[in-house]
C-alpha cells in the first residue's frame, strides 16, 4: 500500500504535470472529490476551476483546469484536460458556424464558375463581333 | 558589352531570389525545431486518453459506443485532408492530395458518396477545383494548432458520423519520419480501429484477473461519449502536429534545394559573363593593335 500516487495532468497540447502527488482534490461534475491513494478505479468530468496538488515533502500547489476528465486508478490518477472552454451547446454553435462557412465556400464557388462562364461567353461573343467586322470589310 | 550588363543584372537578381530562400529556410528550420516539439508534447494525451479508451471498451459492455461499432455496408465515407495553409514546401501538400483524390476515385467507381472536411487551405482550395463535396474546413491555423479551431468542423464530421450520415471516416495527412522523410498516409478514423483500442498484454492480463471497471460519475453514456469524442479529437489533433511539422521539414528542404540552386545558377552565369568580358578585352585589343598597324 503506498502512501502516494503519481499524477499526470496532460492536455492535447501539452503536459501541465507530472509527478508524486500524496492528495488530489477536483473539481469533479458532481461536486468536488478529495483522491487519497488506493482509490477505486473512477471515470468522471471534471469542471473548470482549481485542482489541488499535495506532493510529497512540497506545499499544495494549485494548477488550473478548463474543464475535462479525471480517470482515477490505485496508483494512477491521470486529469486529460481540455485545452479550450467545452460545453454541448459552444460545441454544438461552433459546428453550426463551420457548417455555414462550407455552405457559404460553395455558393461562392457557383460564384466563381458563373464568372467564368460569363468570361468564356464574353471571350466567344467578341470573337463573333470581331469576325463579322471582317466579313462587312469585305463587303460580303 | 551589351550581353555583359544583361548577365550582370540576371546574376543580381539570382542573388536576391537566393537572399530571399536563404531568409525562408532559416525561418523554417527554426519553426520546424517548435513544430517538432509541440508535436512531442500532444503524445502524452493521446497516450493517456488511448489507454482510458482500450479499458472502457473491454471493460464496459453495457454501453458501446458507435464509435467502436464496425457497419456492415459502406456506401458513404467522409474524408478529413489536413494539408498546410501556404505553399513552398515541396511536394508535401501534392503527395497527400495526389494520395487522397486516387482514394476518391477509386471510392467513386465503387459507387461510395464522399463527403470531405479540408483542415488547411491548400486542401480546401483543391477540393474545390475538384469539385468535392466540402462540407466543413478550418483555415489559418497559423504556426501554432489550435484545439479551439478544430472543434466545429471535427464536430461536423463526428456528427455525421453518429446520425449515420457515414458509415467510415478517414484521415489523410503527412507523417513525419525524419526531417528528410515525410510520407503522406491514410488512417482509418471511425470506427475505431482495433488496433486503436487494444492495450498492452500486461494490462489484458490485469484486466482478466480483476475484471474491475471505472466508478462512472454522473453515468456510464456521458462519461463514456466525452472519452469518445476527445481520443477521436486527440488523434485528428495529433495529426495536424504532424503535418505541420512535415510542413517546416519539407519547407525548409526545399528553401535549402532553392538556395543551393541558385548558387550553381550564379555559378554559371558569372563564368559566362567573365567569358564575354574577356571576349571584350581581347577584340578592343586586337583593334588597337591592328589600328596602330595601319598607322
Amino acid at each position: 500500500m503506498g502512501t502516494i500516487f503519481h499524477l499526470d495532468i496532460v492536455s492535447a497540447e501539452e503536459s501541465i504535470y507530472s509527478g508524486a502527488a500524496e492528495f488530489l482534490v477536483a473539481p469533479a461534475q458532481m461536486g468536488e472529490v478529495g483522491i487519497y491513494p488506493q482509490h477505486t478505479p473512477m471515470l468522471t468530468r471534471v469542471k473548470s476551476g482549481m485542482v489541488r496538488i499535495k506532493a510529497p515533502l512540497k506545499d499544495e500547489e494549485l494548477v488550473y483546469v478548463s474543464g475535462g476528465l479525471l480517470e482515477v486508478q490505485p496508483d494512477i490518477v491521470t486529469i486529460l484536460a481540455d485545452t479550450a472552454v467545452r460545453s454541448a451547446d459552444l460545441d454544438e454553435a461552433k459546428a453550426i458556424e463551420a457548417k455555414a462557412a462550407a455552405e457559404d465556400a460553395i455558393k461562392n464557388r457557383e460564384s466563381e464558375v458563373d464568372y467564368a462562364r460569363a468570361q468564356a461567353e464574353l471571350i466567344e461573343a467578341t470573337a463573333q463581333l470581331s469576325a463579322i467586322r471582317k466579313l462587312k470589310k469585305r463587303g460580303h | 558589352m551589351a550581353g555583359s550588363r544583361e548577365v550582370r543584372t540576371k546574376i543580381k537578381s539570382v542573388k536576391n531570389t537566393q537572399k530571399i530562400t536563404r531568409a525562408m529556410e532559416m525561418v523554417a528550420a527554426s519553426k520546424m525545431r517548435k513544430a517538432q516539439d509541440r508535436m512531442k508534447k500532444a503524445r502524452p494525451y493521446g497516450e493517456k486518453i488511448r489507454n482510458v479508451a482500450a479499458h472502457m471498451s473491454r471493460a464496459n459492455t453495457e454501453y458501446r459506443h458507435p464509435f467502436l461499432i464496425e457497419r456492415d455496408t459502406v456506401k458513404r465515407i467522409g474524408i478529413i485532408v489536413v494539408t498546410s495553409d501556404k505553399g513552398l514546401c515541396g511536394g508535401l501538400n501534392t503527395n497527400v492530395l495526389r494520395k487522397t483524390l486516387g482514394q476518391m476515385k477509386a471510392w467513386e467507381s465503387a459507387e461510395e458518396q464522399l463527403e470531405v472536411c479540408c483542415i488547411g487551405n491548400k486542401g480546401l482550395g483543391f477540393m474545390n477545383r475538384v469539385k468535392a463535396n466540402v462540407i466543413s474546413h478550418v483555415v489559418g491555423l497559423g504556426d501554432t494548432p489550435d484545439m479551439e479551431k478544430l472543434i466545429g468542423a471535427v464536430k461536423v464530421v463526428l456528427d455525421g458520423y453518429t446520425e449515420d450520415r457515414f458509415d467510415r471516416v478517414y484521415i489523410f495527412y503527412n507523417r513525419f519520419i525524419n526531417t528528410m522523410k515525410q510520407e503522406p498516409v491514410m488512417e482509418q478514423l471511425l470506427p475505431l480501429t482495433d488496433e486503436r483500442v487494444q492495450s498492452t498484454e500486461a494490462e489484458e492480463q490485469e484486466q482478466k484477473r480483476t475484471g474491475w471497471d471505472y466508478i462512472y460519475e454522473p453515468e456510464a453514456k456521458p462519461v463514456i461519449d466525452d472519452i469518445m469524442v476527445r481520443y477521436v479529437e486527440a488523434l485528428i489533433y495529433q495529426a495536424l502536429t504532424e503535418n505541420m511539422a512535415s510542413e517546416q521539414s519539407a519547407r525548409m528542404v526545399a528553401m535549402k534545394a532553392a538556395s543551393d540552386n541558385a548558387g550553381s545558377v550564379i555559378d554559371e552565369l558569372t563564368l559566362i559573363y567573365n567569358k564575354s568580358r574577356q571576349a571584350a578585352i581581347t577584340k578592343e585589343l586586337s583593334e588597337i593593335v591592328g589600328g596602330a598597324a595601319a598607322v
